[in-house]
């Protein structure tokens, strides 16, 4: 693929000078992007550094300021997305748009059906054409079935066959593999490459540093709205990569250092947990944490994961079995009392429970204790207390944000995270619970929120670390245990573990299967 | 997380602090503005092409509109005007700070209705029972506290209902309001009647101590329940900006997961958030028995229950917000009898008004909630829960 797009003359599609400008920022600073048939072409860059800025001009969903756009060589307008999808530019979005209780074939072609006559869609037809697309991309996709009923990965191709229905010769993807797990991430990356085989051209917007070495033909590396280098994945490397996104060097593995190992903090004995539908999605669950170690939690998302720290915390209640902290039982408890009992948590969905992004940052930096003194004396608040506070944990935890009254949905992810962070681990814990960290997060944030876990521990903090990113669960961790189907299955040395094991415990629980066993391994 | 809303991000940032805090101050109140322009503008131009019915008038006169609002201006730029603007607007403060109180924690309380009738019922129940042996400085508190409690008893019904079994509020209320109308008839006709009348009517306050002192001088009912008014709203936003029950609410309108996460009582609040806009409301129709009123016939009604989202809704939920979106309207209705007089459009035009300023501020809030609907397709709340949010304006 490399040596075809290197063959191809002129390019499908030419940003020159881009630039767009918001009041008091520059998003995108005279920015060339030049795209090849047939080419992965990876856009990197930190949360905010201007490349959904740049990828909403070229869908015309933002009009730049300067600059000029080149298809086939021939300069072009884009006044819109109606104009961008005529010309053969397609973007799949992180969030889906499609239909739940419509069917496949009836997402694809909504808002281009094919009509019999005036009045009716020739569903035959739209049918038997998407069918031979999906053939012929090898879609793993029944044009039949409903949306709604369909795995998050293969949501997201009826969207990227929507952009071929559309016979989209340009496919933007804005962060494909947020929401993938390792598998449909595979598959995905296989499905782009069969595209730019067939003469396509796709950019692939991410900041996660590994998948644009693995996919991408071609790297160009964005920073504050300007185009800092352009690499091919043959000649560079991920730290050289984070260097150039962040600005500075970034140290991407952990420094764990040594872990002083006390006594058992957390026990828990055959805890059963159910979901929101009564299914026993944890039907047992028996391990223990001690003070100053990390355990980190692998498995695939839904393997009950979620529902076993919700029931941990408070969130859920367990249908049986015993939690101990400190020898106390603590079973049952509210989120309140495991937090007065010493417990900090961080939660996987931090927009949904971690923040209220309506808030001003200094109210989410207290929305755990803001009952307790300083920060109210009965039912009164105490607001200089309150400020006094967020200043200092602003400053401590490096949360960039234009103050502390600033409305947290302005923050950065990264920073959303950061006020998370500040609120749970500045204080004496003495257990962590940790639910995927740091998901969505640049590289910067990553190192950071690393770090502090890691003094935490150090500090004799108990530590239990869920995460879907095994790569993090592998470093971070010093027993690692495997989760399946609600059971754990393995529990494994984090410093001696090996990542094939576990990604393999992780398909099968155990029991190993050689198809599945492929698939891990692959 | 999608990227898109972060590109904006630093924008923000780049302002200078100035620009800052003025778009920060001019911003919640531009889009009522905005509505209240945008219905005096429909407003007149409806006038104006329906000035030939009006005599003395040729069709399309456009000079009428303006003689009509001017009429308008005058007839509440006058002492008496101010204090009729000031009673008209007491009910509608008290009860757009409770429908207010409702937005912030995420509730829509269309139960104002019902829970004015009950105030008012609470108010009279102490006027009749215990106004005959006791002086107005012991009935009037009780009859006060009576119509506050009745308010609260009538709001904490849905959120009981919504805490324990989910039943939407909205429809709970408005089925509550009928349920209440009938209450308020049965209490009417039956034991709040005056014994031996021809029809069924409860006994008038001013008989029975518990009419609310007049405190203004001039005008009519200039009564004592405007100081109340007027005291409520400093006390519903030290509530809820300065408590930790505020907090609470708010917290819990905004996010009602991350409020139980953070180890708030959600369930605890709704019960609680709708009793006290309850008693908001209940208050509102008390102080209208004892203030204006002063006598109920068994089809007694008002629309205040009803006005005062609108009045929520022009206040943004925030209480001074409220005390100014209740002056205005307290005003529309003082001023609408000189301008029927005066310029003879006649005074239901400033139903009109209302309503259009309603329909402006609803495509507003309708059109931040589809905002943020497609800024996040995949959030699981539901239009109620999301609708107050976008009502008050948070995001």
């Amino acid at each position: 693929m490399t040596e075809d797009a290197a063959r191809s003359e002129a390019p499908a599609l030419e940003m020159r000078g881009i630039t767009k400008r918001y009041p008091g920022v520059v998003a995108n600073d005279h920015i060339d992007l030049d795209l090849r048939r047939g080419e992965i072409h990876a856009l990197l860059g930190e949360n905010g550094a201007g490349k959904t800025t740049l990828m909403n001009v070229l869908y015309g969903l933002a009009r730049p300021d300067e600059g000029t756009i080149l298809m086939d060589g021939k300069q072009i307008q884009i006044a819109g997305p109606s104009d961008a999808i005529a010309r053969g530019i397609s973007m799949v979005h992180q969030h889906f748009m499609l239909v739940p209780v419509l069917s496949v074939a009836e997402n694809v072609i909504l808002g281009a059906e094919t009509m019999s006559n005036a009045v009716f869609v020739d569903r035959h037809e739209a049918s038997r054409r998407i069918g031979a697309l999906a053939e012929r991309f090898g879609f793993d996709l029944n044009p039949d079935a409903k949306v709604g009923s369909l795995s998050v990965g293969q949501q997201q191709r009826v969207e990227i066959l929507k952009a071929l229905y559309r016979d989209a010769r340009v496919l933007v993807l804005d962060e494909p593999t947020a929401v993938l797990t390792p598998n449909e991430t595979e598959e995905i990356f296989g499905l782009l490459r069969r595209l730019a085989g067939d003469g396509r051209s796709i950019v692939f917007i991410s900041h996660k540093l590994y998948e644009v070495l693995e996919v991408a033909d071609r790297i160009t590396i964005i920073r504050r709205g300007r185009v800092i280098g352009e690499r091919r994945p043959s000649e560079t490397t991920e730290g050289e990569l984070a260097e150039l996104m962040v600005g500075r060097e970034v140290e991407l593995t952990v420094d764990r250092g040594e872990s002083h190992v006390a006594g058992p903090v957390l026990v828990v004995e055959g805890l059963r947990v159910a979901d929101d539908r009564h299914h026993e999605v944890v039907p047992g669950a028996t391990f223990e944490i001690r003070a100053g170690e990390i355990l980190g939690v692998a498995g695939v998302a839904g393997n009950g994961q979620d529902e076993l720290v919700q029931a941990l915390i408070g969130l859920r209640r367990s249908t049986g079995g015993k939690v101990t902290l400190a020898g106390r039982d603590v079973t049952g408890f509210s989120p309140r009392r495991m937090n007065e009992a010493g417990v900090g948590y961080v939660p996987g969905d931090r927009q949904r429970f971690g923040l209220i992004l309506a808030f001003p940052v200094y109210d989410n930096l207290i929305l755990t204790s803001y009952y307790r003194p300083p920060f109210a004396h009965g039912l009164i608040r105490n607001d200089s207390a309150i400020l006094e506070s967020a200043a200092a944990q602003i400053e401590r935890f490096d949360i960039r944000t234009p103050s502390a009254r600033a409305s947290s949905s302005t923050l950065s992810g990264g920073n959303q995270q950061k006020v998370v962070v500040a609120r749970e681990f500045d204080r004496e814990l003495k257990l962590l619970i940790l639910d995927q960290p740091t998901r969505g997060l640049d590289v910067g944030s990553i190192e950071f929120i690393h770090r502090q876990i890691i003094a935490k521990r150090d500090a004799g903090t108990a530590v239990l670390l869920v995460s879907a990113e095994l790569d993090e669960v592998m470093e971070m961790s010093d027993r690692i245990a495997v989760m399946y189907r609600g059971r754990i299955v393995a529990e494994l040395d984090g410093r001696t573990a090996d990542k094939s094991e576990v990604g393999l415990l992780m398909a099968t629980g155990g029991h190993e299967q050689a198809t599945t066993q492929e698939e891990v391994r692959a | 997380m999608s990227g898109a809303d972060k590109s904006h991000l630093p924008e923000a940032r780049g302002q200078s602090a100035i620009v800052r805090v003025a778009l920060a101050a001019a911003q919640p109140i531009a889009e009522p503005l905005v509505a209240i322009l945008l219905a005096l503008l429909v407003g007149a131009i409806g006038i104006a092409l329906l000035s030939g019915l009006v005599p003395g008038h040729s069709a399309l006169d456009v000079g009428l509109p303006i003689a009509a609002y001017g009429a308008l201006v005058q007839g509440v730029a006058t002492p008496n005007g101010i204090t009729s603007t000031l009673v008209y607007a007491t009910p509608l403060i008290l009860a757009g700070l409770g429908v207010a109180l409702g937005f912030k924690a995420g509730l829509f309380n269309i139960g104002g209705r019902g829970q004015f009738l009950m105030g008012a019922v609470g108010a009279m129940t102490v006027a009749t029972t215990v106004g005959t042996s006791q002086s107005s400085y012991i009935v009037i508190p009780l009859a006060l506290l009576a119509g506050a409690l009745f308010g609260a008893a009538a709001g904490f019904i849905p959120g009981f209902l919504k805490a324990t079994s989910g039943a939407h509020e909205v429809v709970t209320t408005i089925m509550l309001n009928y349920v209440f109308v009938s209450v308020t008839y049965w209490a009417i006709s039956g034991p709040l009647a005056l014994p031996n009348a021809h029809q069924p009517i409860t006994a008038d306050v001013t008989t029975r101590n518990a009419a609310l002192p007049i405190i203004i001088p001039f005008g009519h009912d200039g009564h004592l329940g405007i100081l109340l008014a007027l005291l409520a709203v400093p006390v519903l936003w030290f509530l809820l900006y300065r408590t930790t029950l505020g907090f609470e609410i708010r917290a819990a309108g905004a996010n009602p997961d991350a409020a139980r996460y953070g180890g708030m009582k959600t369930n605890r609040l709704i019960v609680l958030t709708m009793s006290i806009a309850g008693l908001m409301c209940g208050l509102a129709g008390a102080t209208t028995i004892m203030g204006v009123v002063h006598q109920m016939e068994p089809g007694y009604d008002t629309t205040v229950g009803f006005d005062a989202i609108t009045v929520a809704l022009l206040g943004r939920s925030n209480p001074v917000g409220v005390l100014f979106a209740g002056l205005l309207l307290g005003a529309m209705r003082a001023g609408a009898q000189t301008m029927q007089i005066q310029a003879g459009v006649p005074a239901e035009l400033v139903d009109a008004l209302q309503a259009i300023i309603l329909v402006f501020l609803v495509i507003n809030v309708l059109r931040r909630w589809l905002d943020r609907r497609a800024a996040n397709p995949g959030t699981r709340s539901s239009a109620g829960v999301d609708a107050p949010q976008a009502a008050e304006g948070v995001a």
